[in-house]
């Protein structure tokens, strides 16, 4: 126990570390996937029938296998292959590599939370702004968007929150998240080895944060409830 | 000169023809109604003339101008059919307001939108939105709604958001107001206060073209009554040459109930 208390602060201040990097890869994730899967999700709604498809088979693609394979080879690839290892040497590297793979990997997913909310507003909300003579990206900006904004933010926070887990992914390419960081010390490091308790430290990281969110979220949604 | 002008005006979806060689006119000022019964391309033959169908055949002519001929069939981008739509406001069966706007701004938004493409609108910004204001809630007010402007559409009545939906449209000044069975959502009670609005707008000589179910109202408002049956105009003249006259059995069929009750 003495012996705990002893190493709490090399092992707090270790696992800060690492829990900025978690952060930042899921705060740049959520920036490139919100916007991106707007895209894919036009993508796969267009009346242009090949970009409908290879869309769509692109998301199959996506959604279809494992997040961790979708690192490795986007993170290894280049290098193997081409022998070009585009990525850049080091953890800023690792974490170009890691942030594409989770803005891709999240953009599919949400692409399709968001085709979901938008095919849900009633098509008559969209000829009602017609007859009154606006432009079809006046209707999506200033009629559907928050209609759409509002039926999807219970399944978005969903994703959200499997998202601050699965960035514990990126420990696959050594990314120094917090997973890394706390496994650190059971193999030894800064005088520590053997030390499984840093573990557990992560997950109260990984609850508190999903807490904080969970609260965010559900504000959003409340705040969203003046109009039916 | 009539305002409107449609002359043989087809439509088919898939294989089936809506609408069969359909042809009228409408003289500013005159409030006509088509009847029939469902499935008789009322619905269709209204959104056609806004533009959200497009005819297979035919011409709509407003004030002499054409808007849409099949044998001309170039110049329909989105852009000129935006134009062309702003000739005819719709009020729609189920309102279709829009839910995260108040009445009031269920009125605005449209204008304002418009008023963008002015030239003058960064300059006299403020100026043309207090008056779009201003005649949205002179609009609100005329369809009995000054205490509901700051209200949601979830918060109103059927009747009251479908007089939202009329001061909606009527705020674009179109030349022609359509309503697509305007009442048929609402009860008894709410259908008295919006055909009564209704009725103060054909009093105030607004051109309207109203598919209805309610047969006392088109007979005793219209200037002109079309009776349409599985596409076709069968019956059309002044609502006493069709409610008390009509040439075809079918419409004498259609009307029996209303007529005998």
């Amino acid at each position: 126990m003495e012996l705990i208390l002893e190493q709490m602060p090399i092992v707090i201040q270790s696992l800060n570390v690492g829990f900025l990097q978690t952060l930042k890869l899921f705060f740049v994730t959520l920036l490139g996937a919100v916007p991106l899967g707007l895209i894919i999700a036009f993508g796969s709604m267009s009346r242009f029938r090949p970009l409908g498809y290879l869309t769509k088979v692109v998301v199959w693609i996506i959604r279809g296998t494992p997040l961790m394979i979708q690192l490795l080879i986007i993170y290894y690839f280049p290098g193997l292959v081409f022998g070009k290892p585009i990525w850049g040497g080091g953890e800023a590297g690792r974490f170009v590599a890691a942030s594409v793979s989770f803005i891709f990997n999240y953009a599919c997913y949400f692409s399709e939370i968001y085709r979901g909310g938008i095919q849900s507003v009633p098509v008559g909300q969209e000829e009602a702004g017609l007859v009154l003579g606006m432009t079809r990206s006046q209707i999506f900006f200033k009629i559907t968007l928050l209609q759409m904004i509002k039926r999807i933010v219970p399944p978005m926070s969903n994703e959200i929150i499997t998202l601050v887990k699965d960035t514990s992914l990126a420990r696959i390419i050594a990314l120094q998240e917090i997973i890394w960081a706390g496994q650190a010390f059971m193999k030894g490091s800064q005088g520590i080895s053997g030390a499984i308790w840093p573990m557990f430290f992560t997950a109260i990281y990984y609850l508190i944060f999903s807490g904080v969110l969970t609260v965010l979220l559900g504000r959003l949604e409340k705040k969203l409830d003046y109009f039916r | 000169m009539a305002i409107l002008e449609v002359e043989h005006i087809c439509k088919s979806f898939e294989k089936t023809e809506v609408l069969k060689d359909i042809s009228f006119s409408l003289e500013e000022g005159q409030v006509l109604s088509i009847i029939g019964s469902s499935g008789s391309g009322k619905t269709t033959l209204l959104r056609c003339l806004n533009f959200l169908e497009r005819p297979d055949s035919g011409v709509i002519r407003v004030c002499g101008e054409t808007l849409y001929d099949s044998r001309n069939p170039s110049p329909m981008q989105e852009s000129e059919i935006r134009k062309k739509r702003l000739h005819f406001g719709l009020v729609f069966q189920s309102f279709n307001l829009f839910p995260q706007y108040t009445a009031l701004e269920n009125v605005m938004l449209a204008k304002e939108l418009l008023a963008r493409e002015q030239p003058d609108y960064k300059a006299r910004k403020k100026e043309i939105q207090g008056e779009i204001r201003t005649l949205a809630e002179e609009f609100l007010r005329q369809m009995g709604l000054s205490d509901r402007m700051g209200s949601y559409p979830h918060q109103l009545s059927g009747g009251q958001c479908q007089r939202v939906a009329i001061a909606r449209a009527l705020a674009l000044k179109p030349d022609i107001l359509c309503f697509d069975e305007p009442t048929s959502a609402l009860d008894p009670e709410l259908t008295g206060e919006v055909l009564r609005v209704m009725k103060e707008l054909a009093d105030q000589k607004t051109t309207m073209i109203i598919v209805t179910h309610e047969m006392a109202f088109a007979r005793d408002v219209a200037s002109h009554v079309i009776f349409m049956d599985d596409g076709y105009i069968l019956e059309q003249g002044t609502p006493k040459q069709v409610f008390e006259h009509s040439h075809e059995e079918r419409t004498r069929q259609f009307l029996s109930r209303f007529t005998q009750g």
